[in-house]
């Protein structure tokens, strides 16, 4: 027997000694890709919103746990949708507010602050537990406030937030979602998102990620979304995607002096030389569509390699495409600076308005009651469609249900289908889901009364004066398109209409998030507690003072004297007074 | 006070019987060695040796012609237990062991020593091997470098890893210039092939999990020297401190475990900084390119050929060769575990341990080192714990705290008890459970929240109180002084 085992461990040794197996040379097949993109689109008002997306596709199951060789995907993110049981994580960080209704609809809109919405896995048994672990590593990994998600602020959305990726049940017990609205973005949290770019910001479109530049702009979102995609069309295995966005509105109208006229540099103070070496595709995207049925209005330098017509969001787009990776572009100059000048100065009258579009402001006055009221805008002229809306309130608004009101058109609008969970204080916040019928061409008014709460002393939060943030409600529709649209390859379509799986040709899906309220609660005086303390510790400091003098003190008659100065004093008033002196 | 005990089998093959053993085969002795640490620390250590003369079937084992064939042979009919020796003494004129060599140390738990120069002779070789193979001194103090006072402890010991229930160790690939070289490494078949015999091997002590990952553009943070003779640039040893922190931002944390990171780091330099050599204190190139930094890993430094032709196309395809990585990676995960294999006598002759890259032996040397440091770092844990209930007399103390805490001292009392006869693989078990219930007693957040309000505080708050209260005490105070003072004086005047 031992003889054997000798021979086997000899075996052993040559077969460590002798090279691997045949490996394939330079041609090997790369089971991750990389595409990096960016959209620029001038807004009707003039600002220019620039879109970065990098998307990484890893054709492996992370989900098994035996993959743990990266290299293109981010081993942190790897790990963590490993260990946790992840099945879809979308994490937006936001400071500002897209505004829908003048500068259309968003390719990625995010609410302002932070939202993370995940599915987790079947086998994932405590999802709570997960969650809790997940939102403090990624609060780790962003240096973002997210270990301040618990359940006063996570719901179970049961009809909002579908799987984006594939996905083979959806029971939303397994989904989580969360916004903090008083986070606050900035390069904290962006230094370590473009550190999980293969290329970090060293070479491909992510050089143009000056902190400074970013910060200087009217909204700013950045996203992380990781989900299971199809390998093929067959779908018979998983890849996991993982695209990181970076949303940006410059005010280039106001910061160059009333001209509408852009380039690369002046936004962003800096151009491109190259693509990532690591990216598949690296290109530019400009949107050049003419606004009306008119000739085109700008032109577009240096000369686009070539011209992509898509129907987007409704709407027939022309874009100017600049592929960094082939050879013609850098050819005549070194660097690109796309530049883009108006011939004439636009009319803003002729904006268009989104077919849908929200809005929401608190009403009421005091601070004991209010109102929370939301308009839904469908200014499509002939089509009606239903729209789901989320509502998610913190437990100290009580809200009353029963004076929730849908009022469209002069007329009660009963919701087709609701599902509400009250607040449990201290515990669970409101989530008030409503799928509601939008009437062509109409305004949808929804109102729903409150109460504030009293809040104990140690719950207000640093500076309660100015308020607390009511986060964003989300609406999400299949909006009818007045173009037909056909069906596109999601490996060959540009990167920002691919996120969102598009049902058939007739509608697109819209995710829109209303404004963030900030409400008033009764705030104490905080440093009443200390003055209670000190005024009545001397109250009883001096009582205790003249009791301890009447203890101590020995009380003996006094002869009767000259008197003290206040017998000196009367006496001379009674001099002048010609009164008898005392 | 702890005892370890290692339990050593001498046996005597025929004709190496020493003249002048104490009493006839077999019997038994024992001898104690004390190690020790600091003033209030030292650790005693007992070889309770069981002397006697070989069996028949051990005879026909070591009847064959290498040490090797005899070591592989003898080895079903040995005690396998963990901690447990067997030396055989084999003849002076045996030749079974090479010239010039005494000692052969096996590849499980055995070894081969020639008799020859008497007993006295005989126990000191035998005292050396039981130590090479157990523990040493040195590998003790190591253990508990935390209480070995300053500066008597070499760098050396200070380099091994800390004793953790889990180690995650990690290969990074750094690319710094991907537009010039697309370098591929097929690191998931050289874990299966050099690392994974190794970490299997080492699973009883801790859990390993091994991950790996490419990036791109990290650059070193020190610019090399350009040497005109050589046409090739340097890294001096004095400038190696420097290199490390840059490159560590990129390579992330691992957020999703406790555990401490192994980093290996391999360093393909970018075209305009190649070859790239890393050269010793002494100015001369390091012939494995590469060097560890103690208690985070290593880094190795991977050149690329240059092209034979200019004109090549860019990026430059590169395999690299993972056998010659993996070599100078596991060398230094040895290292980093405080397993080199240097300060041994010339007539030793060690077994290389193999695929799996560790000795049955070199198992128990680690294994023997970590049980001591869990059983210090329990005692320390377990101190400042008391040392913090002291300072704080409000703080609040679970139940399930106090029963870690119980379960702990229990732990520990049981990791001594095994360790005192000789049951190293239960006593470091019971040590491991220590470590953990103490962790957790010691980490527990109920622990925290009252730590927040001291007394000083408190009295603040009520000094509104307190010093309008104090005012017509210290008055009277004072009136008090006055008039005693006066009647002092008063006796005198009225005489």
């Amino acid at each position: 027997r031992a003889g054997m085992a000798a021979a086997l461990l000899l075996l052993l040794l040559l077969l460590a000694a002798c090279p691997g197996p045949g490996r394939a040379g330079a041609g090997r097949e790369r089971r991750d890709t990389l595409r990096e993109e960016l959209l620029l689109s001038p807004l009707p008002t003039g600002d220019v919103a620039a879109t970065f997306q990098f998307r990484t596709r890893w054709d492996a199951d992370l989900q098994r746990g035996a993959v743990s060789h990266y290299r293109l995907f981010p081993k942190a993110l790897g790990r963590l949708v490993a260990a946790l049981g992840v099945r879809e994580l979308h994490l937006a960080l936001t400071q500002g507010f897209w505004r829908t209704r003048v500068w259309g609809q968003p390719p990625l809109q995010a609410p302002a602050g932070a939202e993370l919405w995940v599915w987790f896995q079947p086998a994932v048994t405590d999802v709570d537990k997960a969650w809790k672990e997940l939102s403090n590593i990624l609060s780790g990994i962003f240096c973002a406030s997210l270990n301040f998600i618990d359940s006063t602020n996570t719901v179970i959305p049961t009809a909002s937030f579908k799987p984006l990726g594939l996905a083979n049940g959806t029971d939303h017990h397994l989904l989580r979602y969360a916004v903090l609205p008083r986070e606050v973005v900035c390069t904290e949290n962006l230094t370590p998102w473009k550190k999980l770019l293969p290329c970090g910001s060293k070479a491909g479109l992510a050089v143009l990620l000056k902190a400074e530049r970013l910060f200087h702009s009217s909204y700013h979102s950045q996203a992380v979304h990781i989900r299971p995609v199809c390998r093929d069309a067959s779908c018979m295995a998983v890849s996991w995607e993982l695209r990181q966005t970076l949303t940006v509105v410059f005010d280039v109208f106001s910061s160059g002096q009333g001209k509408k006229d852009w380039s690369l540099f002046k936004m962003f103070s800096r151009t491109l030389t190259d693509a990532c070496p690591l990216a598949s595709q690296s290109k530019v995207y400009v949107d050049i569509s003419p606004k009306n049925k008119e000739k085109e209005l700008l032109e577009v330098t240096p000369p686009p390699t070539s011209v992509h017509e898509a129907v987007v969001q409704g709407d027939k787009k022309t874009y100017a495409v600049y592929d960094l990776l082939s050879p013609l572009l850098f050819n005549t100059s070194r660097s690109l600076n796309v530049q883009l000048k108006w011939k004439r100065p636009q009319d803003s009258s002729e904006m268009p308005i989104p077919v849908l579009h929200a809005q929401r402001y608190v009403g009421g006055y005091g601070l004991q009651t209010g109102e929370i009221c939301t308009l839904i805008y469908n200014t499509h002229p002939y089509r009606a469609f239903p729209v789901i809306l989320l509502e998610t309130v913190p437990w100290y608004l009580r809200l009353y249900v029963h004076t929730l009101t849908i009022i469209t058109k002069g007329k009660e609008n009963k919701p087709s289908y609701i599902h509400y969970q009250p607040a449990q204080d201290r515990r669970r916040p409101h989530l008030l889901e409503m799928l509601i019928q939008l009437p062509a061409n109409s305004v949808t008014k929804i109102t729903i009364q409150f109460e504030r709460a009293l809040l104990k002393w140690t719950e207000y939060p640093p500076d309660p004066n100015h308020g607390f943030y009511v986060g964003s409600s989300v609406l999400s529709a299949l909006v009818p398109s007045v173009i037909p649209m056909k069906d596109v390859d999601v490996e060959q379509s540009p990167l920002f209409t691919s996120l969102f799986p598009s049902s058939d040709g007739s509608s697109y899906f819209v995710r829109l998030y209303t404004e963030p309220l900030l409400v008033n609660l009764p705030t104490p005086d905080f440093s009443m507690p200390y003055n209670v303390i000190c005024l009545t510790c001397t109250v009883v400091a001096v009582c205790y003072g003249s009791f301890y003098n009447l203890l101590t003190r020995t009380f003996h008659v006094e002869e009767p004297s000259r008197g003290g100065l206040a017998k000196r004093l009367a006496n001379v008033i009674r001099k002048l007074r010609g009164v008898p002196l005392l | 006070q702890v005892q370890l005990v290692v339990p050593v089998a001498v046996v005597f093959s025929p004709g190496s019987v020493p003249g002048d053993l104490p009493s006839p085969l077999p019997f038994r002795d024992v001898q104690e060695m004390e190690i020790s640490v600091n003033l209030r620390t030292s650790v005693t250590s007992r070889y309770e040796m069981a002397y006697q003369g070989t069996t028949a079937q051990e005879e026909a084992a070591m009847a064959v012609t290498t040490a090797r064939e005899a070591d592989a042979a003898l080895r079903p009919l040995q005690d396998v237990s963990m901690g447990s020796l067997t030396m055989y003494v084999v003849p002076e004129n045996s030749s079974l062991l090479p010239q010039g060599t005494s000692v052969y140390v096996g590849r499980h738990r055995s070894a081969l020593v020639r008799a020859g120069g008497g007993l006295a002779a005989l126990h000191a070789r035998l005292r050396q091997v039981t130590q090479v193979m157990s523990f040493t001194a040195t590998s003790i103090a190591a253990a508990l470098s935390d209480r070995v006072p300053d500066g008597r402890l070499s760098p050396d010991a200070r380099r091994s890893l800390k004793s953790s229930l889990g180690y995650e160790i990690t290969f990074s690939l750094l690319n710094p210039d991907p537009k010039s070289h697309a370098v591929d490494w097929d690191i998931e078949g050289a874990v299966n092939r050099y690392v994974k015999p190794v970490l299997d091997k080492l699973s009883l002590v801790a859990n390993f999990s091994v991950d790996s990952q490419i990036l791109y553009y990290a650059v070193l943070g020190v610019t090399p020297r350009y040497d005109k003779e050589s046409s090739s640039f340097l890294l001096s040893a004095h400038s190696l401190p420097h290199v490390i922190n840059p490159v560590e931002a990129r390579l992330g944390s691992s957020a999703a475990s406790l555990y401490p990171v192994l980093n290996f780091l391999l360093y393909v330099p970018e075209r305009s900084h190649s070859p790239l050599y890393i050269q010793d204190k002494d100015g001369a190139p390091v012939s494995t390119n590469a060097f560890h930094s103690p208690r985070w890993g290593g880094i190795m430094v991977y050149n690329v050929e240059a092209p034979a032709s200019p004109q090549a196309s860019l990026p430059l395809q590169v395999d690299v060769d993972m056998a010659r990585v993996m070599e100078v990676f596991l060398a230094q995960l040895r290292l980093l575990f405080g397993l080199s294999r240097e300060e041994l006598p010339p007539e030793f002759l060690l077994e290389s341990p193999g695929n799996e890259g560790l000795a049955d032996w070199e198992l128990d040397h680690l294994l023997w080192a970590h049980t001591v440091e869990n059983i210090a770092t329990v005692s320390t844990t377990l101190t400042s714990l008391a040392q913090l209930l002291d300072k704080i007399g409000n703080i609040v103390i679970k139940d399930d705290v106090a029963s870690e805490v119980y379960r702990a001292v229990a732990s520990v009392q049981s990791a001594m008890a095994k360790l005192a006869v000789g049951h190293l693989h239960s006593a470091f078990q019971a040590s491991k459970e220590a470590v953990t219930s103490s962790e957790r007693a010691f980490f527990d957040p109920s622990l925290l929240h009252l730590l927040y309000f001291p007394d000083d505080q408190k009295f603040a708050i009520y000094i509104p109180l307190f010093l309008p209260m104090a005012v017509p005490i210290l008055l009277s105070l004072a009136k008090i002084v006055r008039e005693t003072r006066q009647r002092k004086k008063e006796p005198t005047k009225m005489d």
